[in-house]
């Protein structure tokens, strides 16, 4: 009986393939983001392209009709920040940092156990980095771009919830590489995912742990080690520039710069991705950005309820990417080791981060942390609107802002005319606790939403097993 | 209209600006001497005047300390607190391009703790890893402030050196035998130790002249490529160049004199010589050199090296003309360094004055802060601790502390609002409890944030 479940669902996903060249949704009622929602209008997308939206607007022969009665439409959603597509796919330098990765910081490390939004990368003894200069930690001239694996198993859960698009980025080391801007369909040449193929270089810092450091991956092992080879990167980066114009300008007699990757990696991003979740890991990265000078995204935000935070960030004008996998209090705690008032206090306030951000006219969006199932997605979105956050904010949060962010809020983010087709039409509230997702539409193409069991569909490749180095 | 000027001037004034008069105490000003029943006025953060009779100004706040002792803010020449991640960088032997700055905890407990014993001031050292560790920074214990707020303004940073045992096996689990998991980490003598520093300054010496080069040129009017900037070497220029002290981690007379050979021959001077536990047997040498000692009290025999320790160490070397202080090293220690100070009045003979200098005025002058900290005078920024009994006693508790004229540390109102403090975290903790129960189960969720988090 479980058998023929499963082969139905494939058939149901499978479905879609045949495109027609036009999907129309008439009757129902139509949250644009960009301007007011229509109570009752037709969304029509043709060619991947929105064609018309609007209460009157004709439907093309031939087009795959929804009847939106009962229903609403909304943009398809963006995942600011993620490794979709890029499941396993290349290999791996070594893994960053004594302590595993990620992890908020001492204070709650009491809390949560980490999951990173990472592929597991396997530990290799043979990049041990020997010193500064030998950086086996850093790929940055790599692009998500090029390494797409269309046949994700997560692409399905993650578009089930609404998901259209994603920002998906190596994650390797310290520089992992340049992320791409892809929409989630599938059975194509991965390339035809690709909206923007250089959306930004993600940079990853781990902070090292207790008295000892300095064994297994080599420099840097420390979180400020980290630091210090971020900056002599762009040391590095901008003396490898100055070097090669002068080169340019008079090469005769001069000696050669000797070509980079790394550097060429680094100079080739047009803005990077560095983490901070605490108000102190706020200030200090910010101030990190300020001195390389690069047009900077910070994502985690853990403590971002904390009026320092928007503060912080409403003074230097960072976007920020907002983690929706809130902290949760274990369910034992150790009496050894309890957790701090501040630890707790993340615990009850995170979710408000998104509200404390929008109050401050910070320009955020959130993104999934690699919260896959549609049903833990819808959930934590809805504890932040729970903690403050207007539907409407949330959305935008999911939509238009990180478009904006990324600078493709031309293409992708709304629904208007012209824009890439994606959508998603739910039956019922979206993030509501029993919406359901009846279509997503990606670039015109139609998804019925694949069923998941509650351990089904979640690729083991994106469990890592935390600091067992 | 000059009244109003006046006014909007007090309107301006920083919290700090608070005038503060603490009165009836037993002041022990270190430089001075002893004060029986006087009083010390701050203003604008700073000391203003302090003796038996002085002049109050109008709306001073006073603080009554009858029966009471006053000192200078206790300063700890050696710490690691307040820093996030790990304080080694030991992946290298050389970790001269990390820097405590960037990674200051301003939310470390600590702090508070140590505060609540009397420190004002503390240097935060890197580990001792590497033979060249990372750089230094003194802060105040501003707790409540960021992280840039708590450095000590124009402190002049500094550098970690380590000898012996922790550099040599750090990075060498057997020793640089045999087969190890990860390649094992030059050095693992105390040969390679001496070896590293010198190849280190002798590259560092050769960036130095590249630097001067490029310098002349552009003096000269030409647009040359500037050098490659390399942060490991800059900081160790600035060494050269006697723009940044060298706290040196050492335990044995013989590496110890190793070292003030090394930095005649490279043509730089150590500020500090840390733990220096066998300081007392080469104290001419040390004090001929000019550097300070900056030792525990009576803590020993945890290592091999450390077996030749003797109490007497801060008083010997003190004897030679060494600029002594005695140090923490450890956040727990550094509650109760007026005790540490003590020691070495029972050990040595030290008088009352010589032993709270040791942890007041001397790590001032060796971190080169004593022109605004480590006594208690006019002019010098107001880092006060006031005592309950007699300082250099176990029975003495800090009752108030201040930096800059402010109170950061209040004995009574910390107690008073001790309890609150509990029934309010016990209060959100049962919240949340509570909502672990009636929420269902997520599955496959374990929590976690961020690819990567700091």
């Amino acid at each position: 009986m479980k058998r023929l479940v499963t082969a139905l669902f494939l058939i149901v996903a499978t479905v879609s393939t045949a495109e027609p060249r036009a999907v129309a949704i008439r009757n129902a009622r139509i949250v644009t983001v960009s301007g007011p929602a229509i109570a009752k209008g037709t969304v029509v997308v043709r060619n991947g392209v929105i064609d018309a939206v609007g209460e009157n607007v004709a439907i093309p022969a031939g087009a795959f009709v929804v009847e939106g009665e009962g229903l609403t439409v909304y943009p398809g959603l963006i995942d600011a920040l993620s490794t979709l597509g890029l499941g396993g796919a290349s290999a791996a330098a070594a893994p960053t940092g004594a302590s595993g990765r990620g992890g908020r910081g001492t204070q709650t490390t009491t809390v949560t156990t980490t999951v990173p939004a990472t592929p597991a990368a396997p530990a290799a003894a043979a990049t041990r980095s020997m010193g500064p200069e030998d950086r086996p930690q850093t790929t940055s001239w790599e692009m998500a771009a090029d390494e797409i694996s269309p046949s994700d198993s997560r692409i399905p859960n993650v578009r089930g919830a609404g998901v259209t698009t994603a920002v998906t980025f190596p994650t390797r080391g310290i520089f992992g590489g340049q992320g791409a801007i892809i929409d989630l369909i599938t059975g194509e040449k991965p390339g035809e995912m690709v909206v923007v193929p250089a959306a930004g270089q993600y940079i990853a810092i781990s902070r090292g742990s207790g008295f000892g450091g300095g064994m297994g991956a080599g420099f840097p092992s420390s979180l400020m080690g980290n630091i210090a080879y971020i900056r002599q990167i762009y040391l590095d980066a901008g003396h490898y520039q100055a070097a090669k114009e002068a080169y340019e300008k008079d090469p005769r007699g001069a000696a050669r710069p000797a070509y980079d990757r790394a550097l060429e990696g680094v100079l080739a991003s047009k803005r990077i991705l560095l983490p901070a979740n605490r108000v102190v890991e706020i200030d200090r990265i910010l101030r990190l950005a300020a001195e390389l000078k690069q047009p900077t995204i910070l994502y985690g935000l853990l403590e971002a309820y904390r009026p320092e935070a928007a503060e912080l960030l409403k003074k230097s004008g960072t976007p920020v990417l907002l983690s929706l996998k809130w902290p949760e209090l274990p369910r034992e705690i150790d009496p050894d080791n309890e957790p701090t008032m501040r630890s707790l206090e993340a615990i009850d306030k995170a979710p408000s981060g998104a509200a404390a951000l929008k109050k401050a006219g910070v320009r955020f969006a959130l993104y999934s942390d690699g919260l896959e199932q549609p049903r833990d997605l819808q959930r934590a979105v809805k504890k932040a609107i729970d903690a403050g956050l207007s539907r409407e904010d949330a959305i935008r949060a999911l939509t238009l802002s990180p478009a904006e962010i990324y600078g493709v809020a031309d293409k992708l983010g709304s629904i208007e005319k012209g824009k890439i087709g994606n959508l998603v039409v739910t039956r019922g509230d979206l993030f509501d606790d029993h919406t359901q997702v009846v279509w997503t539409i990606v670039e015109g193409r139609h998804y019925k939403p694949v069923e998941t069991g509650p351990a089904g569909g979640r690729g083991a490749a994106t469990e890592e097993p935390g600091g067992d180095r | 209209m000059r009244r109003l000027l006046l006014a909007g001037l007090v309107a301006l004034a920083p919290l700090g600006a608070e005038t503060i008069v603490i009165q009836n105490a037993t002041i022990m000003t270190v430089s001075k001497g002893t004060i029986k029943n006087g009083s010390v006025v701050v203003r604008d953060g700073k000391i203003v005047d302090v003796g038996e009779k002085v002049m109050i100004p109008e709306g001073a706040t006073r603080i009554d300390a009858a029966g009471q002792y006053v000192i200078p803010g206790i300063i700890d020449c050696h710490s690691h607190i307040a820093v996030d991640g790990s304080v080694n960088e030991g992946s290298v032997s050389v970790s001269s391009m990390v820097d405590i700055k960037d990674v200051i905890n301003p939310e470390d407990i600590a702090i508070y703790r140590a505060l609540a014993g009397g420190v004002t001031t503390a240097n935060i050292l890197h580990g001792s890893a590497n033979p060249i560790g990372g750089r230094t920074i003194v802060l105040k214990m501003r707790w409540g402030k960021d992280a840039q707020s708590m450095i000590f303004e124009g402190a002049k940073p500094g550098i970690k050196f380590a000898l012996g045992e922790n550099p040599k096996r750090s990075g060498n689990p057997q020793g640089g035998r045999g087969e190890t998991t990860t390649a094992a980490r030059y050095p693992a003598t105390r040969m390679g130790v001496e070896d590293v520093i010198r190849e280190a300054f002798n590259q560092a010496k050769i960036y130095k002249a590249a630097w001067d080069e490029y310098n002349a040129k552009v003096a000269r009017g030409d647009h040359p490529l500037p050098p490659r900037r390399d942060l490991k070497l800059e900081a160790l220029k600035e060494v050269l160049e006697g723009n940044r002290y060298v706290h040196a981690h050492c335990y044995r007379a013989d590496e110890i004199l190793m070292l003030i050979r090394v930095a005649d021959e490279m043509g730089f001077k150590i500020r500090t010589f840390q733990h220096v536990l066998e300081g007392y047997k080469v104290a001419k040498e040390i004090a001929a050199h000019g550097a300070g000692g900056s030792t525990f009290s009576d803590w020993w025999s945890y290592k091999v090296e450390a077996f030749d320790a003797i109490p007497y160490n801060a008083a010997l070397m003190a004897k030679a003309g060494i600029v002594v202080s005695v140090n923490s090293d450890d956040a727990e220690q550094m509650r109760h360094l007026n005790i540490e100070a003590a020691k070495s009045m029972k050990y040595g003979g030290m008088s009352e004055t010589e032993a709270l200098a040791m942890v007041t005025l001397n790590p001032a002058k060796q971190l080169g802060i004593d022109n605004r900290v480590g006594s208690i005078e006019t002019g010098k920024d107001a880092d006060l601790v006031i005592y309950d009994k007699y300082p250099l006693s176990d029975y003495a508790k800090v009752q108030k502390v201040l930096i800059d004229g402010t109170v950061y540390f209040d004995r009574d109102k910390a107690i008073a609002e001790q309890a609150a403090k509990d029934a309010g975290k016990q209060k959100l903790l049962d919240k949340l409890k509570q909502q672990n129960q009636t929420q269902q189960p997520t599955g496959g969720r374990r929590g976690g944030r961020g690819g990567e988090s700091l």
